[in-house]
């Protein structure tokens, strides 16, 4: 299939940036969209121009890397998946692909596609662990007993990715379906209630710092998060930070 | 607690339970509204005693109007904050495939709600507030339900001007009374109950508010 692409290109993170229109033929419905985009960044060698950087790494939806805003959804019009999920038959033979960075503040664009999402790892160093001596002496998980629903909720909390698209998703650019993610992971098990008050004031404080938006509850976080982490979260982290908030 | 205030849930937090205070006096106002559509009578002894108890004139209104106040300024505060989180816009952005129209309007509704209020000062409040106290007419207990009345008879557009107003009310409450309870971190078992209460509230109490205002009219033809 032929397709026509207008791909955001900017220099660095000093540049304006601005849209470029280029056409890729050959792209076969079996192709992930990252493959498209490389056969798009042959033709662009080939020719002399510069490649157009995006980001990627496992390219099997675990790592999170691939962030794009594709025709106005984040990892394009599929549910569940990242963009290197993305298989070139969602879309048809000379059809228009719009393709932009995660926008939020917190995500300067570095190059191209490509975004800094740092903040994320700040907000993770802020509380997103629990202090446990590992020195050879640690206690088997398996002796502390949870409750089946607890340990099932923290895991599917803890498959989070940090790709960014709650965020890109958000009208508000808002990070609460990440924080929420990570604070959830330790807020359900007994070996995360210890740091409990500390950990969600302190990754809530860092969020805000980060300068990501305010929640207003569209859910369009948890539709477009290929993980699908649920808005149960946000809830329990309103409840987390507020018990934080008056019993510490 | 150092901070408290100044952080993204505690301004929602105080935005959502702003919101569900006016949702509680919108269900009063109503209740109290309706009376005109059965009983004059009672709608002139109760709005009579709205209008010179002085627990709601000297302490339940000003509260009431701090947290009206509060809520629009909070709400504006919040979507300039919000803007500015993502920077530069998309060319791109296809909110409608994962959020209902109305979350992503708040603004817009509750702009509207802000402007019928506006209307709704001019039309009520401050008559009544001449009436008593530049004027300082006789106590008159059965002047109410007249007064009223004679806001919508024989006025179509401002009988149309408060259906519009309310068909937008009931828009920023379909989600902004359920979304209140989320951000209270309320997300369990009874969240499918919830939700359809709000809901049906969202629909039936401003629906009601725009057959008060038609009947009036229609009644007075």
């Amino acid at each position: 299939m032929k397709l026509k692409l207008k791909v955001w290109r900017q220099e660095d993170a000093q540049d304006k940036g601005g849209f470029k229109n280029y056409d890729v033929d050959g792209i076969d419905g079996d192709m992930s969209f990252l493959e498209m985009l490389d056969v798009l960044n042959n033709n662009l060698v080939n020719e002399g121009i510069d490649p157009v950087e995006f980001d990627h790494d496992c390219r099997e939806g675990i790592c999170g890397s691939c962030s794009l805003q594709i025709n106005g959804e984040p990892h394009g019009p599929d549910r569940r998946i990242t963009t290197c999920q993305l298989h070139m038959r969602k879309f048809k033979d000379g059809d228009e692909i719009v393709i932009e960075p995660f926008r939020a503040t917190a995500f300067p664009v570095i190059k191209d596609l490509v975004i800094d999402r740092s903040a994320f790892d700040r907000i993770q160093h802020a509380g997103g662990y629990i202090s446990v001596n590992t020195s050879g002496n640690t206690q088997d998980a398996n002796s502390i007993p949870i409750d089946k629903q607890d340990a099932d909720d923290s895991f599917y909390a803890a498959t989070c990715i940090g790709c960014g698209a709650c965020v890109a998703a958000c009208k508000n650019a808002s990070a609460m379906l990440f924080t929420s993610a990570k604070v959830s992971q330790f807020a359900l098990l007994p070996q995360g209630k210890i740091e409990a008050h500390e950990r969600v004031l302190e990754m809530v404080h860092q969020m805000d710092k980060e300068g990501f938006g305010n929640c207003t509850n569209t859910g369009a976080c948890e539709i477009e998060c290929p993980k699908g982490i649920s808005l149960e979260n946000i809830a329990r982290l309103n409840r987390e930070y507020l018990s934080a908030s008056v019993f510490s | 607690m150092a901070g408290i205030s100044k952080t993204s849930i505690a301004r929602k937090v105080a935005m959502a339970l702003s919101g569900l205070f006016l949702v509680l006096f919108l269900a009063q106002h109503f209740t109290i509204n309706f009376t005109s559509v059965v009983s004059p009578s009672t709608f002139n002894e109760i709005s009579h005693f709205m209008g010179t108890n002085f627990v709601v004139q000297a302490i339940l209104q000003p509260i009431l109007i701090a947290g009206v106040v509060f809520h629009f300024v909070m709400g504006f505060v919040l979507d300039v904050r919000n803007r500015k989180a993502r920077g530069v816009k998309y060319n791109k952005f296809k909110g409608q495939a994962n959020s209902p129209w109305v979350s992503r309007n708040m603004i817009l509704s509750g702009s509207v709600v802000l402007a019928f209020l506006g209307l709704h000062f001019y039309d009520f409040w401050i008559p009544e507030l001449i009436h008593k106290y530049v004027e300082t007419n006789p106590d008159d207990p059965f002047r109410y339900y007249d007064e009223t009345i004679a806001k919508f008879a024989g006025n179509p557009i401002r009988t149309g001007l408060y259906s519009i107003s309310f068909v937008l009310l009931m828009l920023h409450l379909l989600h902004g009374f359920a979304s209140s309870f989320q951000t209270m971190g309320v997300n369990n078992k009874y969240s499918s109950g919830i939700k359809i209460f709000t809901k049906a509230f969202a629909i039936v109490i401003p629906m009601g508010f725009v057959f008060i205002a038609i009947f009036h009219y229609f009644n007075n033809l």
